[in-house]
């Protein structure tokens, strides 16, 4: 056993998490690398947890069951109080996202036969659709529009609202709440606030999908005699929540990326046959999910030598992880050649992404059809004057102006 | 080479049926995995080595080499 004060001369004040460029994690996070599972102080009372920046390290933790999420958690990894800390309090019944097994298996495997990757290949004719419809609606915007807008935001909200079955007319209810629930440089009253405004909309809707169901999720959980009607809510937030902020950046993101690297835009135009592993290396070079996935002790554990005592806390940090040289040869360039397969964009263990498979086919059809349809495509400002999302939960740029 | 599949301990995130679609399909119900050649060969078996690795609950094991 490798005792802990090998670490104590300098123990980092929580993770890092300015940025100094668009796209690289921050350096301060990037030299914690050379040690991969490491002490660290929590916000706000300095209590000492840990810090996980190494692949291989991510990997064991996030799928080993002794360090759980069901817990209430009160420490931040950073002195902005983190998506786990204002939502843990009041978990909405049917969160799984907080819930461990086996409660958590139970409420997950309620959606897993609608998110199949059979059932989002199914899909992609209309997603299609819904993608073109929106670049016609960026294209009649006309140059220097914001592709965020029309574009970036509206592909995976329509997308969700109807595999949810929720009106999209509603979408400033819950584009707006999402956007305070993950946005950890607002108050914990306010993004509370918000997570329960957007439990009491999804919740709303149950009881009239059960009474005129569609072919939708929410009929089919409405429906579910296993479940309570907060539970079919909880489940459906957590599809509502997760459906489009996350996919939305990496469009945002992931075109800004490729427009600041004409090489490999050049390439992915030229080999379109690149574009399923282009994706893959947008996931793995932007890893847009970069607030850290925490999770707490739940008993003693040894991981390499190291002793991590119950209650402590641990901060696994996905977009370091997926920077890291012993498992990405090159890790900081952007490569949409490269094999990045096996990445931690979407989690590891049993909370990896449940809707993993439809975000892919969304970006392969969304990057596609965006190049396709204009060879020129271009940034409309300077790079510099692009809005960051640095202290949301979810990474990303606020807008996108383009020309072409 | 002979692979196995713990569908208890499946969370249905699909890598499987991504990685090595010769090998591994999900089933209609909840996603959960099913085999589809449990003993696979030449490219089927590269693939379903890799998604032996990439199963995030653990679920896949190669049972013989």
């Amino acid at each position: 056993m490798i005792p802990l004060e090998t670490d104590s001369e300098d123990l980092p004040e929580g993770m890092p998490y300015l940025r100094e460029t668009r796209h690289d994690p921050p350096a301060a996070l990037l030299a914690l690398q050379d040690r991969p599972l490491r002490r660290m102080k929590y916000y706000p009372d300095g209590a000492e947890g840990w810090l996980v920046t190494g692949y291989a390290e991510s990997r064991r933790i996030l799928s080993d069951p002794r360090f759980v999420t069901g817990e209430r958690f009160v420490r931040s990894p950073t002195e902005l109080p983190h998506f786990f800390v204002s939502s843990s309090e009041h978990v909405p019944p049917g969160f799984f996202f907080f819930t461990d097994p086996p409660d958590h298996t139970r409420l997950r495997r309620k959606i897993t036969g609608a998110l199949t990757l059979k059932r989002m290949k199914d899909l992609g004719p209309r997603i299609t659709d819904i993608v073109d419809d929106s670049i016609a609606a960026l294209r009649d915007a006309g140059s220097g529009a914001d592709l965020m807008r029309e574009f970036g935001l509206p592909v995976p909200s329509l997308v969700i609202c109807e595999m949810l079955g929720v009106p999209y007319a509603d979408r400033d209810r819950f584009q707006r709440t999402s956007n305070d629930i993950f946005d950890q440089v607002l108050p914990v009253e306010r993004r509370s606030e918000a997570a329960a405004e957007l439990f009491a909309y999804v919740r709303e809707l149950v009881p009239a999908k059960r009474t005129d169901p569609g072919a939708d999720m929410l009929s089919a959980l409405a429906a579910d005699d296993d479940l309570t009607d907060d539970e079919a809510a909880g489940i459906g937030m957590i599809l509502l929540l997760g459906g489009h902020e996350t996919t939305a950046n990496m469009f945002g993101l992931g075109t800004l990326a490729l427009l600041e690297h004409p090489d490999q835009l050049a390439r992915l135009r030229a080999e379109p046959e690149l574009m399923e592993g282009a994706v893959e290396e947008l996931l793995r070079y932007l890893t847009v999910a970069h607030a850290g996935m925490m999770r707490i002790v739940k008993e003693d554990a040894e991981i390499d030598g190291r002793l991590l005592r119950a209650g402590e806390y641990i901060t696994v940090a996905p977009h370091a992880a997926n920077r890291d040289p012993a498992r990405f040869d090159r890790p900081n360039e952007f490569d949409v050649g490269r094999d990045a397969q096996g990445h931690i964009a979407f989690g590891h263990g049993v909370h990896q992404c449940v809707g993993q498979q439809l975000a892919r086919v969304e970006m392969r059809i969304g990057f596609a059809r965006l190049l396709a349809a204009f060879p020129g495509l271009r940034l409309a400002v300077p790079p510099e004057e692009i809005p960051l999302r640095t202290g949301m939960f979810i990474y990303g740029v606020d807008s996108l102006p383009v020309a072409w | 080479m002979r692979i196995a599949a713990d569908r208890e301990r499946c969370a249905s995130a699909g890598m499987c049926a991504l990685t090595a679609p010769g090998v591994f399909d999900q089933d209609d119900e909840d996603g959960r995995v099913l085999v589809l050649n449990a003993e696979p060969e030449a490219g089927d078996a590269e693939e379903a080595a890799d998604a032996v690795g990439l199963c995030p609950s653990g679920a896949l094991t190669v049972t013989e080499p």
